[in-house]
């Protein structure tokens, strides 16, 4: 007896865990004409309303409908991302879908085996994290990001503001791409501030690193305690917390991804930014047109601004024009290749 | 690498030591509602599942009524549901209380990221709210609450007859019962404490971030079950232990960077619990029934 109800149990929570895990599910058709190409989006942890990389690339598909009146279906795995696998096969197999593309650096294994199984479709993969030895199938495409060079940005930003010349950083999980962000950002400090200190922290070791906001507070506060006035943050939701934090101590902070102003007006100080959105646009119009640049991690850097820094009314009392001017000048000569700047990620 | 910079004055130790105590506010109020739980006789697993309720229930019942009245109640109300549903299965069912335990965890995980989606159109974080503005820490009332719930707790324990009756329960069920002792009811009360003490530290994390953050409370459940299970099942011992816990994290938070590797200390309270438990520390003290369903009138399955 007790065990049925156990195992009953045990089903229904595992059932309520998965937000429709699996489903497919297919935003109205705009038009009656048959769309020139449909793309299966699958979401990473977090899914719909995480208003950041999820969500950013469900606004690319959008701009990408109304603009080429393509056609676009999604499905969210469940909040531990554990049937990733699942939902991108369910993708693969629809015979409607050409493209098929995985929001997040974790499908990067995953999409590989899957883009070599459908060799007749088409994938593409935000954040694409390439393993060491690994080639890519020639009908998946990467999507990276240049971290390292938005972070330097960020960095020198910092450096050129602080007015302690102690700035901090606070990363999520430690690991190679987040310490990509770390190390950019110290250059970009002491690029343009060579007498600078950055301390930096982590949250932890594990995927939780990213959902642990009282931490990131605890390890903020810390920070603006041992002398920091800025604060780069590349913690995921535990960037929260240190938001919160520059909020309380009247400090400021860098935040990445996303443009997070709007939660301490006036204590943010810029963002790094990716335009997912742009980025997925641009990736659906290359299958459109036939240059879709498969076996390759295609960059979306500094270049046409895909990766970037916020500047504008909000923050312009924060960042003097001759501090912008002088990013700005930064941005053009790591451009030109004057300042070189490796963007390739460790994975230890 | 980068320099740190140690300056430990005493200005900078009150600030470590005002941090230590923050950080062990939730522990301290989920480990000693753990040990009621447990010495009534059932394995607390869901404590994570408990203090992640309670925060989103502090998150919308603050938003809602715009008080932190509100926010208390909306935390009380979510832990006594989820900790009435995990007595029911375990007490009333009869359930392996592990796996319950566990299963109510990712239940509460699924249906409170279910309710920011509803509520606040957002997978990850709740808006904003006011939290609760105290002067000084030990002015918060929260923190005023750990310290009473671990002086009234202990009192209640060990000199009042519920106390009594609650202990014998989780050591000798069927003994209890021949005694007179209402063994399901008792077993109920410790649960329903330890589901309205874990709520409070779970409101309490929602306070100081001004949000619910979705997973919010990233394992501090399972580290108050530890800092009880190192606290012998005793009030004073698993406040003495969560606020060992705090140091602990403290002490990683205003290293990192430094010659001690951040990771070993992020390791201590995991290995000592195991210690703990593997008994290198001295025999540990669980009550002998804990984790077994008590039937009625009879003597075996």
């Amino acid at each position: 007896m007790k065990y049925l109800f156990t195992i009953l149990f045990s089903i229904l929570t595992i059932l309520s865990g998965c937000s429709r895990s699996g489903d497919g599910e297919r935003p109205s058709s705009s038009s009656d004409t048959p769309a020139p190409l449909t793309v299966g989006l699958v979401f990473d942890a977090g899914g719909r309303g995480d208003r950041s990389f999820n969500d950013s690339a469900y606004n690319g598909l959008e701009m990408a409908r109304s603009r080429r009146g393509i056609d676009f279906m999604f499905a969210e795995p469940d909040g531990q991302g554990s049937d990733r696998e699942a939902a991108l096969r369910l993708m693969a197999v629809n015979p409607d879908v050409q493209l098929v593309i995985g929001v997040g650096l974790l499908f990067s294994e995953d999409i590989a085996d899957m883009a070599k199984e459908f060799p007749d479709k088409k994938f593409a993969c935000v954040d694409y994290l390439r393993s060491p030895g690994v080639t890519i199938p020639s009908n998946l495409a990467g999507m990276v990001f240049e971290e390292k060079k938005g972070s330097f940005l960020a960095g020198a930003i910092a450096g050129l503001v602080t007015k302690t010349n102690t700035v901090g950083f606070i990363g999520g999980m430690e690991s190679g791409v987040i310490r990509k962000f770390q190390s950019g950002y110290a250059e970009g400090v002491h690029f343009v501030n060579p007498e600078a200190t950055v301390i930096s922290g982590y949250i932890g070791m594990s995927g939780s690193a990213f959902a642990n906001p009282a931490k990131g507070r605890e390890l903020a506060l810390g920070q603006y305690g041992r002398g920091a006035d800025i604060v780069y943050q590349a913690a995921g939701a535990s960037g929260l917390g240190v938001i919160e934090a520059a909020r309380e101590s009247g400090k400021l902070v860098i935040c990445t991804d996303r443009d997070q102003e709007y939660l301490a007006p006036g204590f943010v100080l810029s963002t790094m930014t990716k335009a997912v959105d742009r980025a997925v646009l641009a990736m659906v119009e290359s299958v459109l047109d036939g240059s879709f640049a498969g076996g390759t991690a295609v960059s979306y850097g500094l270049a046409d601004r895909y990766t970037d820094y916020v500047y504008n009314e909000k923050n312009s009392a924060l960042i003097s024009s001759a501090v912008h001017k002088r990013v700005e000048q930064l941005r053009a000569d790591i451009l030109s290749g004057k300042i070189v700047l490796d963007e390739t990620t460790s994975l230890d | 690498m980068d320099e740190l910079q140690y300056g430990l004055t005493g200005a900078t130790l009150g600030v470590v030591f005002l941090q230590i105590l923050r950080i062990s506010v939730p522990y301290v109020l989920t480990s000693v509602g753990a040990v009621f739980s447990e010495r009534g006789g059932v394995v607390n697993l869901a404590l994570e599942g408990l203090m992640l309720a309670g925060a989103f229930g502090a998150a919308a019942g603050q938003h809602v009524s715009g008080s932190v009245l509100g926010g208390m109640a909306g935390a009380l109300l979510l832990g006594l549901l989820v900790a009435l549903l995990f007595a029911f299965i375990t007490v009333t069912l009869k359930a392996d209380q592990i796996v319950a335990g566990i299963a109510v965890n990712i239940l509460v995980m699924g249906a409170t990221r279910f309710g920011l989606v509803l509520l606040y159109g957002s997978s990850i974080n709740s808006p904003r709210i006011p939290g609760l503005r105290a002067a000084s820490l030990f002015l918060d009332p929260l923190f005023l609450a750990a310290l009473v719930s671990v002086a009234a707790g202990y009192w209640i324990l060990y000199h009042t007859p519920y106390g009594l009756r609650l202990r014998a329960t989780g050591e000798d069920a069927a003994t209890a019962d021949s005694a007179g002792i209402n063994v399901q009811g008792m077993r109920y009360s410790g649960v329903l404490v330890s589901g309205l003490l874990g709520a409070l530290g779970g409101a309490f994390l929602v306070f100081q971030q001004h949000t619910f953050t979705d997973n919010m409370t990233a394992g501090r459940g399972y580290i108050a079950l530890a800092a009880m299970i190192i606290g012998r099942w005793n009030p004073l011992g698993a406040a003495l232990a969560s606020l060992f816990f705090a140091a602990a994290e403290s002490l990683e938070i205003w290293t990192q960077g430094g010659w001690i590797p951040s990771q070993l200390l992020q390791i201590i309270p995991y290995v000592v619990t195991l210690l703990v438990l593997a008994g290198f520390m001295g025999h540990s003290a669980a009550p002998r029934e804990a984790g077994v369903p008590f039937y009625k009138n009879r003597r075996s399955e």
